[in-house]
């Protein structure tokens, strides 16, 4: 059972008076527990579709259903609860927020989204900052630690709901190399102990190549799908 | 609840400087008004208190007609006897009212065999009229505090004029209700103390000395002053007082009494509204104030964290929790200046009580002004600080909770 179908999605801007084109009949299905990653040049629509994805935009043609649901079918507070429940995010520039703690930007979405209880909030909260390595760290506040131990936090900040599925838009961006794939270890033995889908998108050859599946997308379509160990152009 | 509050604080920690200003700027707002309240209250209560506690009392009944026609003090709208007796009998009845001191007024000359002037007099039976108006005997600032048969009160001015001392002898004359002119021969007891407003530049003898001036019959009563035990209940009693009242009926089957409260009786009571009023608009102002900088702060503090908006928003937070949480940050910044403000009033307030300022009104001089503020004034400027300082953020966090997070992500 597939955790995300893309069915002939097509996603229009209007800018002005022009109709601008970011996705074009795209069709695609992701398996649960997958490490997706989907490259391409600036333009090419790999931000529009994680952005439909994680149910922050709609579609203007087709059907995207994420985790058996069509996204398309969600209103403001729907898709609010919806992300909340399913999928986590990861951020090119981190966005954690300034005026709360390591712990506390964690915990954040257990508290403020999914109300859990205090104890389960803290075990929670307190296993994934150890499994990111930022237990030592977990009163301090985002301007006093480094880019990497920001993205650390984030990728727990991302899983601490248990959700389905982590989208990151270039999380790798805003890092040197040797943090950047340290990063991306990351996110792969967190999938590998939660089973979550994750999905990033990439400028970057090198991490590119530590996906599973890469998606290629060219000027909203997409041209080519990657297997690890194998080429599939279908 | 605790964990919004705890965001809301820390963010407005987090813009320091800007949170001192506004909250300073809402506190200084409080203050004056506070100040403003106090003073101005002082001084209307103390000018009321003057008015009432020496000259009106809180209440007056007249015969029908008679208060339109009061600067001439006609004897023939004076209460009769029975009228009077009638009166009397509702007083009694009614356990709101502390004192009454029914008078004969009338106007006349007033002579100390060189010179003559006119006069207003009041004929007052000595102990219900000091019952009725207890300030009265401290407004007595020569001779004894007491107004006794064959002796006057005279008002500082004719005295000064007249060049007229306590023991002197002096003459009244007036006309009688039928047109016969009386005189008689009475001694300066007292001289009374000027106060600006309706009666007081009147003089005072005893009713006796009235009735005999007039030729009276019976005593007939030009006006009764109520005195209440509670000021605060005047409009009621004055309701009461008329519905019961009402019923009283002259012979052509109208009423036969009117009641006024001070009121209607003295010109003080517009410039205690005109003092109202610009309550009021110290109070219109604060609001502007709060509603202006509170706006201000917290469309700003939207502007700077969209992206902030767009991540807790990405990540599932609801668009009430995020309304919730710029409303709290608005809703505590009015706290704190409401709190800073209150505080800085009261010492401010205090500080003008120690030091005794003095201030004159008409001819009074050396009042001592003593502001003091109510607790429900402090709660009512506090909670329209706040109710503004909430209303002043409403618009930034609706504008923040309706945020399209793709559109808020994107913001550089």
């Amino acid at each position: 059972m597939e955790l995300i179908k893309a069915e002939n999605v097509s996603k229009e801007y209007q800018v002005g008076e022009v109709a601008i084109r970011a996705l074009n009949d795209v069709n695609f299905a992701i398996e649960p527990a997958s490490f997706i990653s989907f490259v391409g040049p600036s333009g090419s629509g790999k931000t529009t579709l994680l952005n439909l994805i994680g149910c922050l935009d709609k579609p203007t043609e087709g059907r995207l259903t994420v985790a058996d649901t069509d996204v398309a079918g969600l209103d403001r507070r729907q898709g609010a609860a919806f992300r909340g429940e399913h999928i986590g995010f990861i951020f090119q520039d981190f966005n954690l927020m300034p005026v709360l703690t390591v712990y506390e930007n964690i915990e954040y979405p257990l508290l403020m989204v999914q109300n859990v209880a205090a104890a389960e909030r803290e075990e929670r909260v307190r296993k994934l900052l150890d499994a990111v390595g930022m237990l030592d760290q977990k009163d301090k506040y985002p301007d006093q630690i480094s880019g990497g131990q920001k993205q650390r936090v984030a990728v727990a900040r991302a899983l601490v709901t248990n959700p389905k599925l982590v989208l990151a838009d270039e999380p790798t961006a805003n890092l040197d190399s040797k943090t950047a794939y340290m990063i991306i270890d990351l996110m792969k033995k967190m999938r590998d102990e939660f089973k979550t889908t994750f999905i990033f998108s990439t400028h970057d050859q090198k991490i590119v190549g530590e996906a599973e599946i890469i998606y290629t997308l060219v000027d909203g379509a997409i041209a080519g799908r990657q297997v690890k160990g194998g080429n599939d152009n279908g | 609840m605790g964990n919004l509050f705890k965001i809301a604080l820390r963010n407005l920690r987090r813009y320091r400087r800007r949170t001192v200003l506004t909250a300073s700027l809402i506190a200084i707002g409080v203050l004056f008004v506070l100040v403003f309240v106090a003073v101005s209250g002082s001084f209307k209560n103390m000018i009321i208190g003057q008015i009432t506690d020496s000259m009106l009392g809180h209440i007056q009944v007249h015969r029908k007609g008679y208060v339109a026609s009061i600067d001439n003090l006609p004897l023939t709208l004076n209460m009769k006897p029975e009228a009077m007796a009638k009166l009397e009998k509702t007083f009694q009845g009614m356990p709101e009212i502390a004192a009454y001191s029914p008078r004969i007024k009338f106007g006349g000359m007033f002579s100390s065999f060189t010179e003559t002037t006119n006069i207003r007099l009041n004929g007052v039976y000595p102990e219900k009229e000091l019952k009725t108006l207890p300030l009265l005997a401290s407004r007595i600032v020569e001779g004894e505090k007491a107004i006794r048969k064959g002796e006057v009160i005279i008002p500082e001015l004719i005295a000064r004029g007249m060049k007229l001392n306590v023991g002197d002898t002096i003459v009244i004359i007036a006309t009688n209700k039928d047109g016969s002119v009386n005189g008689k021969q009475l001694r300066v007891g007292g001289v009374l103390e000027s106060a600006t407003g309706p009666g007081g530049r009147d003089g005072y003898l005893h009713i006796e000395d009235a009735v005999e001036i007039l030729r009276m019959d019976a005593i007939e009563i030009s006006e009764i002053a109520l005195r209440l035990k509670d000021f605060g209940e005047l409009n009621a009693v004055n309701d009461t007082l008329n519905a019961v009242l009402l019923g009283e009926v002259n012979k052509q089957g109208k009423p036969a009494f009117e009641v006024h409260t001070w009121e209607g009786l003295s010109p003080f009571f517009n410039i205690a509204r005109m003092i109202d009023i610009m309550t009021f608009f110290i109070k219109l102002m604060l609001i502007a104030i709060v509603l202006v900088s509170i706006m201000n702060v917290m469309i700003m503090a939207v502007y700077e964290r969209i992206r902030e908006i767009g991540t807790i928003s990405a990540i599932g937070t609801m668009p009430g929790k995020i309304l919730s949480m710029f409303l709290i940050e608005g809703f505590c910044l009015g706290v704190f200046g409401a709190i800073v403000g209150n505080a800085a009033g009261l010492i401010i307030i205090f500080i003008l009580k120690a030091v005794k300022v003095t201030f004159e009104f008409g001819r009074q001089t050396g009042l001592v002004l003593s502001p003091t503020i109510d607790v429900s004034d402090l709660f009512v400027v506090s909670l329209i600080v706040i109710g503004v300082a909430i209303i002043g953020s409403l618009q930034p966090a609706f504008k923040a909770s309706r945020m399209e997070p793709i559109k808020a992500l994107r913001h550089v």
